[in-house]
């Protein structure tokens, strides 16, 4: 069983990883790099520290597409997690949906307090940024499931209170001092949201199906 | 009656079974997002760092 799920996760992780990074190398990758060029202007210390360009730009694509598959791979077990808990049927509908809801929690909930940002961009400190968006995809994804999944009217109530409660503690945002124009951060805002829900959605499409083909195969074997 | 037990157990120890494998899979994956979307290293994080702000994460 522990195979099986995960093989489904690594499998369905690594082929959602490849498409999205492939995405953001065409979609927010760019934006990064013409920010980037705005910030070194900025702090001009940091263009001598620059390797060669070609092995550079090489690396980075690489690292970045590991750091992806690594993300998604991730949101395929955390989903296949969450269904087998739940007792869901696992297929591949079910299991993008769950991903929509998923990214609605970590994506679309967060982004009310914490926009998507460029590199560059004025920021508070990191830390207390981190655990508002971990605190609110937890509230928020739990909210959901109390209101999707559960029957009682007190159950949906609490849930609907789980989604908004986070929503009261906004970090403070920081004095904005970005010399980035602001059309490329809008830009890149509304890729990056994209780019985040093609991972969830496609993570979780194909964990539900690899799931069933995983499962086939041992019914089949057995 | 005897096979229903041992029916209700078989199904119990499946349910054991799956929410075993279900806590495995949530603690990796949630430390693969972990390792990948949050951890301070430096490394990690100039590694990951276009990734992590393509995907909205936060990030500096």
């Amino acid at each position: 069983m522990i195979t099986r799920l995960l093989a489904a996760g690594l499998i369905a992780g690594v082929v959602a990883g490849l498409a999205v990074a492939g995405l953001q190398h065409v979609t927010t990758t760019p934006l990064i790099l013409a920010a980037e060029v705005y910030e070194t202007a900025q702090h001009a210390h940091d263009a001598a520290e620059a390797a060669g360009p070609a092995w550079e730009g090489l690396s980075r694509t690489a690292a970045t597409s590991l750091a992806t598959v690594a993300v998604s791979t991730g949101y395929a077990l955390i989903l296949l997690a969450g269904m087998l808990f739940s007792g869901e049927a696992i297929g591949p509908r079910r299991a993008a949906l769950w991903g929509a809801c998923a990214f609605a929690a970590t994506g679309l909930a967060t982004s009310l307090g914490l926009a998507p940002q460029l590199p560059g961009a004025a920021e508070t400190d990191l830390a207390g940024r981190q655990i508002w968006w971990v605190a609110t995809a937890a509230s928020t994804g739990a909210g959901l499931f109390a209101l999707l999944r559960l029957e009682a009217t007190a159950a949906k109530l609490f849930g609907a209170a789980l989604i908004v409660a986070p929503q009261f503690f906004w970090p403070t945002p920081a004095a904005p001092e970005s010399t980035v124009p602001a059309e490329l951060a809008a830009r890149f805002a509304a890729a990056s949201l994209t780019v985040q829900g093609l991972c969830w959605v496609l993570a979780g499409a194909l964990a539900g199906l690899a799931w069933r083909l995983v499962s086939q195969d041992e019914t089949e074997t057995a | 009656m005897t096979t229903n037990t041992a029916a209700v157990r078989s199904l119990s120890a499946a349910r054991a079974e799956t929410l075993k494998a279900a806590f495995v899979a949530l603690f990796i994956g949630l430390g693969l997002v972990y390792g990948a979307g949050f951890a301070n290293s430096q490394s990690v994080h100039d590694a990951a760092h276009d990734s992590r702000h393509a995907l909205s994460f936060p990030c500096h």
